[in-house]
């Protein structure tokens, strides 16, 4: 019984020939787990590890190290608020509270209509924006309580609240668990060979001979 | 945000971006919308550098590197020529792993670095690829930025298909492979050894240096350069003009510009460019060029000049140059770039905690000092804040910093009382430096305002100690 769709399989076993050890694809293999089903679930972790030449307890020993990694349900879109140092100096503080009283859910549990989940988050990158929320991992800078409350009307009309982010990142809002929205892909013919560390002892030819 | 309500110097589609005047080294482009694009970046001398380096041989490649003394942009500020000489000989294969896993409190340079020209990072990449003979370059993104995911993902693919990344690059006998990696939310996988144990698929737990030195023993037990992602960004433009311009700019040991971001109480905050060891904070903050002063007309009470784990800096330190030198023998770092004002309204208890939580979720855990005593740190501090301190807790909060970091810390709050500041970096009991980082904001808040904590202590009314035997046994 495989995890993955076939779509999605395919693409696990690309993320792991770019790697010159297969278990180094573990991280980016449960992101793509979590792309698929919006958290991680068993068997999900059983089908990396066979992909990934490890146990599914190791899959979970990396898995819960890493907070983006979610083990039980999360709603469709996780709302993250920074109460770090440089958003609390600008209101932060009062930013979460209102998040609290709108969505009327504890942090980390998900909104009776399934939409939302929020949780305080240590610094996001972008101090100068402050006070700064997240939702799904796009950012929402110099927040006010009426910003947060457009961006959640939006979301549950179902229109992409993008436009009133970042003014850099717009387009369609992805589902929790979808980060990049596009995927590297290195052409196989463009590629210079991706070799177990053993098989590569000496040194490259540019090295070696020159240009 | 809409245009009209920009301050002039912000870029509406680089959001906390401020153009200002002074050299542009890595954020030439910025002004740009699709700056990220590779059509814009060969329109704007992209790809020269790599193409200049093709030229010369590796080793040259690397002397003008050496030469430039280009200094590492992470925090440490080692010299990125000299790290590069450190694999031992003969040990094949070696790898690149690029840190781009910015988490740090208050910093936010490589994001917009990753974002708004990734292709100029990739350059970079591939210039130390080159000299250094590395087989394959990891592009390790922390997990929350997904744009920067994103651009940079888009930009491999054109550089791929370009012909700049890959097999026989531009026709040569160099050939390379750069794949982007993703984290998943450890601030902790920002230093070095834990980046390369995340990116062998573990928890991204600290190796023990030495014997683990990157360059040594790295990725797969094999040679590994870790470089930041503004320390690489800077070499195309180092390969394109030569290190003796390069060190036109900035001070004679720190040459170059950088990236600072400047957060907090200040008018105009923002990511700025600016020259190394030539600007003081004082005009950092105040000056027309900079950030147009504190909110309000308030006087500042105190600011973090490198990062959350710098000790705090206060009016006194003002005049200081943005040197690394001179601020470590201040008693600071300038560490990441990140500064964070706080005006004569801020609580300094609540800020303490509020960075102090900051470490004490994100220790991995790996050494008890840290896990134990930064957990400890946070508690004492919340219970001071929430009216429960106990008189003893000023004293317990500076030992239990003390068994993570060992002897007098090093602050610039002991300078109001005469005594010489002790120069950074501080002694540790841990393997990495994140348990002593929650030190500094403790003791900077204690030798200074320490009126604060005492008048919130004398109100407070703390739950007695001692429990009758009845209590504790029902």
């Amino acid at each position: 019984m495989s995890f993955f769709t076939s779509e999605n399989e395919e693409i696990a076993k690309e993320i792991v020939s770019r790697y010159p050890v297969s278990r180094s694809a573990l991280i980016p293999l449960l992101h793509l787990a979590q792309e698929q089903e919006g958290w991680i679930t068993k068997p999900a972790m059983e089908q990396i590890a066979e992909l990934t030449n490890t146990t599914s307890v190791e899959v979970l020993g990396t898995g819960t190290f890493y907070e983006m990694f979610k083990f039980h349900p999360v709603g469709s879109y996780l709302v993250k608020v920074c109460t770090n140092i440089s958003c609390q100096l600008l209101g932060a503080d009062e930013l979460l509270e209102h998040i609290k009283t709108v969505l009327d859910v504890e942090e980390g549990e998900i909104t009776e209509d399934g939409l939302f989940t929020f949780e305080e988050a240590e610094c996001v990158a972008a101090c100068t924006e402050a006070p700064c929320f997240t939702v799904n991992y796009r950012y929402f800078h110099r927040a006010t309580k009426e910003l947060f409350d457009e961006v959640i009307v939006d979301l549950k009309a179902g229109e992409s609240p993008l436009s009133k982010g970042a003014a850099d990142d717009q387009g369609a809002m992805p589902k929790h668990g979808t980060l990049s929205r596009v995927r590297q892909q290195i052409p196989k013919s463009r590629c210079a060979g991706i070799k177990h560390p053993d098989e590569s002892k000496s040194p490259p030819k540019w090295i070696k001979e020159g240009v | 945000m809409k245009e009209s309500s920009l301050q002039d110097g912000y870029i509406e589609h680089a959001p906390g971006f401020v153009q200002n005047k002074g050299p542009k080294l890595v954020t030439s482009r910025f002004e740009h919308k699709d700056s990220f694009t590779l059509e814009k970046y060969l329109s704007t001398g992209g790809y020269k550098g790599l193409q200049s380096s093709l030229g010369r041989s590796p080793s040259q490649v690397h002397d003008e590197v050496r030469e430039a003394t280009l200094l590492g942009r992470g925090g440490a500020g080692f010299p990125a020529g000299i790290k590069w000489g450190f694999p031992p000989e003969g040990v094949w294969p070696r790898y690149l792993v690029v840190n781009g896993d910015e988490s740090e409190i208050g910093t936010y340079k490589d994001r917009l670095l990753m974002e708004r020209d990734p292709h100029q990072l990739i350059e970079g990449v591939l210039i130390a690829c080159y000299a250094l003979g590395l087989s394959q370059a990891f592009l390790y993104v922390r997990g929350e930025m997904a744009l920067a995911q994103e651009r940079i993902a888009i930009a491999l693919d054109e550089a791929y298909k370009a012909g700049y990344i890959g097999k026989n690059i531009l026709g040569s006998e160099f050939s390379v492979d750069v794949v982007m990696h993703w984290g998943a939310g450890a601030y902790i996988v920002g230093e070095e050894t834990a980046l390369i144990e995340s990116l062998e698929g573990k928890r991204g737990m600290p190796r023990l240096k030495p014997p683990y030195f990157p360059a040594a023993i790295g990725l797969y037990g094999k040679p590994t350069i870790v470089n930041n992602v503004e320390t690489l960004s800077n070499l195309p433009w180092i390969l394109n003009n030569g290190a003796s311009e390069y060190r036109k700019f900035g001070s004679e040991a720190s040459p170059g510009t950088r990236m600072f971001a400047i957060s907090g109480h200040v008018n105009r905050p923002g990511v700025y460019e600016v020259e190394h060891g030539v600007t003081t904070f004082r005009e950092l903050f105040y000056g027309d060029n900079f950030c147009r002063g504190i909110r309000d007309d308030n006087e500042l009470k105190m600011f973090i000049p490198g990062g959350g784990s710098a000790p705090w800096f206060f009016q006194e330190q003002l005049d200081l140059p943005l040197e690394a030198s001179d601020v470590g023998a201040a008693g600071s770092m300038l560490g990441s770039g990140a500064i964070v004002v706080m005006d004569e309204t801020t609580d300094a208890v609540k800020a303490c905690l509020s960075v102090v939580r900051f470490f004490a979720r994100e220790s991995c855990g790996k050494c008890s000092p840290c896990r134990e005593g930064t957990t400890w740190e946070e508690k004492i501090l919340q219970r001071i804040l929430n009216g429960d301190g106990r008189p003893s807790d000023i004293d317990l909060l500076l030992d239990v910093g003390d068994n993570i970091s060992p002897g007098p810390y090093p602050v610039a709050a002991f300078s109001d009382e005469g005594l010489d500041a002790v120069p950074f970096p501080p002694r540790q009991t841990t393997i990495c430096p994140l348990g002593p980082s929650s030190v500094a904001p403790i003791v900077s808040a204690i030798r200074r305002f320490r009126h604060e904590f005492d008048s919130l202590i004398t109100k407070s009314d703390p739950i007695p100690l001692t429990l009758s035997v009845e209590e504790v046994v029902t």
